[in-house]
């Protein structure tokens, strides 16, 4: 245990060292200050910025440039990565799962996480009723993706025998029960990319209804109460004051969820380390990164995922903006 | 007004377009209407199944993180309603400090990483965030706008150049270099987030402060600070899972080192390479999902807030 006692050593010294220099700093600012010192401000951004154009700014140019460059790094292609992209199968299937995480995980999350606040709100036990759906989102990825291995898991199964092993994952049961034939959910492409996609829904449908429960009960009730004694129905107040009501939220949790499944690493690189047909953006660019020692592939990956994410992230912030000047 | 309570300043008043009107009256008639709808029994039964499948699967893993190595393999977990055996040797083996599975160094690790990378961004955001609320200089718009653009930068485009900054620096798989990687990918999303919290401070507070000859640092952590602690909890919050449940950070500068790596990393190996010893995974990863949920349970309401607030992170 003496390591255990060495490394939060390490820590606090590394927080007194932290302390001591932020400390430092700004007593440098009282003096500058007292003497009627200009250039205070600078001292309060000055850690932040630096910090910024370090850890950002020099290697988002730097791995834009490598982008351009091949294998090694050595010699300059051009676009050759960003043709590679969207040319070669394996690269192209990429792009396919990569599309399917976006598209489908936003919208089945949203609509689970819609739904539930709706049917909750107000209800008795709402605040446990929401935990539950809300507690994957506590979980790391790494969690989430060994639970639901666990769901998916397959013993091998032959119909024409009597005594199969049990099955031991919840859902092949399930599948057993029914008079079915259990699947091995995770291999069997392109269906597996459908499996991997749940993980992210579990836990991405807790924020979407955490959200989006706050929006609704911010509508105003004069609102509700009208259209109520005007007979309006229940999908009618769905459609026509709820969900008009809290557009701008809905497209911020639409597009924030759709920005994290840009970036899903995790949960493909745990479940299925990107075989089988699995890999997405993210995965590959760790892939040739990494293991297949290809850094120029590798950072035009990246920079395809930064490219991605600056339309999605303007409209999110365009649609805040609006929301804010209401 | 002329003192701010700090119990006021929440991030309900954070103008994210998020943030909603306070509901006042009329959330109890919208109570009403909902307990109609609810008392409907389709709904309710929705209600009951949505949640039974969100939280089967977590259950799952639970009960069977208890049982012995044999049944887990043999039998599904729902067996145990007919066959109850429970033991605590999963946890043994992966708590234990001299069984080769444990995770126990990991868990050390964990913490380690964890601790700075929450405290370290918070304290540096929050001083760059008050010279952006409160402090006039040169350039201080397009700064802001600046670094709240930079929440775009996905973390993939910045991890190999760093990489090599870390070997020429000769940090590279230390602690160092985890810290200091994930204090710079919190800054964006921290500043911008404090300065929409300070901003919302009355101006008159700080006018006032300085006519009684208050400097700006005396201003910060006399006023500033203890004001914002509600906010400083949210965001400290979201911090911490984010860090605490990050793999991509670790695996790229921690990965290979035992000594440095964490829970995330120490799990994602386990899968890899002995992904059939569920005793060892169940129980592995509920002693990595017992922290947040902890830390989730017990401060539910900056959690929650905390989420809301980083909603926004690109």
């Amino acid at each position: 245990m003496d390591n255990f006692a060495d490394k939060l050593g390490l820590m606090l010294a590394s927080l007194v060292l932290f302390a001591a220099v932020i400390g430092a700093v700004l007593l440098v600012v009282s003096l500058v200050e007292r003497r009627g010192g200009k250039r205070v401000a600078w001292y309060f951004v000055g850690p932040t910025v630096l910090l910024l154009l370090v850890g950002l700014i020099y290697p988002a140019l730097s791995t834009i440039w490598s982008s351009f460059k091949d294998a090694t790094g050595s010699t300059f292609v051009g676009l050759d990565n960003y043709t590679q992209i969207f040319t070669s199968s394996d690269d192209l299937i990429v792009l396919r799962n990569t599309v399917l995480w976006v598209v489908l995980t936003p919208i089945v999350a949203t609509l689970v996480g819609l739904v539930y606040a709706i049917i909750v709100d107000g209800a008795r036990g709402e605040a446990v009723a929401k935990a539950l759906i809300f507690l994957p989102m506590a979980i790391s990825f790494v969690g989430a993706s060994i639970i639901w291995k666990f769901m998916y898991e397959y013993r091998s199964y032959d119909p024409s025998v009597q005594n199969n092993p049990a099955q031991i994952g919840l859902i092949n049961q399930i599948i057993v029960w029914l008079g079915g034939t259990p699947q091995q959910f995770l291999i069997n492409s392109p269906w597996n990319n459908l499996f991997l996609i749940v993980v992210m829904i579990w836990i991405q449908a807790g924020f979407a209804m955490t959200i989006l429960s706050a929006a609704i009960k911010a509508i105003p009730s004069d609102m509700v109460e009208a259209a109520r004694l005007d007979g309006v129905s229940t999908w009618g107040m769905f459609r026509f004051i709820t969900v008009p009501a809290i557009r701008p939220t809905l497209v911020v949790v639409l597009t924030t969820i759709a920005i994290g499944c840009l970036k899903v690493f995790d949960i493909v690189r745990t479940m299925t380390g990107g075989n089988y047909n699995t890999s997405v953006v993210a995965n590959e660019f760790f892939d040739q990164s990494f293991s297949a020692g290809n850094e120029g592939l590798g950072a035009a990956l990246a920079v395809l995922l930064f490219v991605l994410v600056i339309p999605i992230v303007v409209y999110n912030v365009r649609t805040l903006r609006k929301a804010e000047q209401r | 007004m002329s003192t701010v309570d700090p119990a006021e300043i929440s991030i309900d008043d954070v103008p994210t377009g998020l943030a909603a009107p306070k509901a006042g009256p009329s959330a109890l008639r919208a109570a009403d209407a909902a307990h109609k709808r609810l008392s409907r029994p389709w709904a309710s039964l929705a209600a009951v199944i949505l949640a039974v499948v969100w939280t089967l699967p977590t259950f799952g893993l639970l009960i069977s993180s208890f049982r012995p190595e044999q049944d887990i393999n043999d039998t599904g977990w729902w067996t145990v309603l007919s066959n109850p055996t429970f033991t605590l040797d999963n946890y043994r083996e992966v708590l234990g400090s001299e069984s080769t599975s444990s995770l126990a160094p990991f868990i050390v690790n964990s913490i380690v990483i964890t601790i700075p990378a929450v405290v370290i961004p918070i304290l540096i955001a929050s001083l760059a965030a008050y010279a952006f609320a409160w402090m006039r200089f040169r350039g201080r718009n397009l700064l802001f706008v600046g670094v709240f653009a930079l929440q775009v930068v996905p973390i993939q485009v910045t991890l190999i150049p760093l990489l090599s900054l870390y070997v020429k620096a000769g940090i590279a798989g230390s602690f160092w270099s985890v810290w200091i990687s994930h204090t710079m990918f919190a800054l964006p999303l921290a500043v911008f987030l404090l300065h929409n919290f300070m901003r919302e401070i009355p101006s008159e507070l700080i006018e006032a402060a300085r006519v009684d000859g208050a400097g700006h640092v005396t201003i910060f952590f006399r006023l500033m600070l203890p004001i914002l602690k509600p906010a400083l909890a949210a965001f400290g919050i979201y911090q911490f899972l984010w860090v605490w449940n990050d793999l991509l950070v670790a695996l790229t500068f921690a990965g290979s080192s035992n000594e440095v790596a964490p829970m995330t990393v120490a799990l994602f190996n386990l899968t890899g390479q002995r992904g059939n010893a569920w005793y060892l995974l169940t129980a592995g990863a509920f002693v990595s999902i017992i922290v947040p949920l902890v830390v989730f349970l017990s401060l539910q309401r900056y959690f929650v807030r905390g989420l809301l607030a980083g909603s926004v992170k690109g």
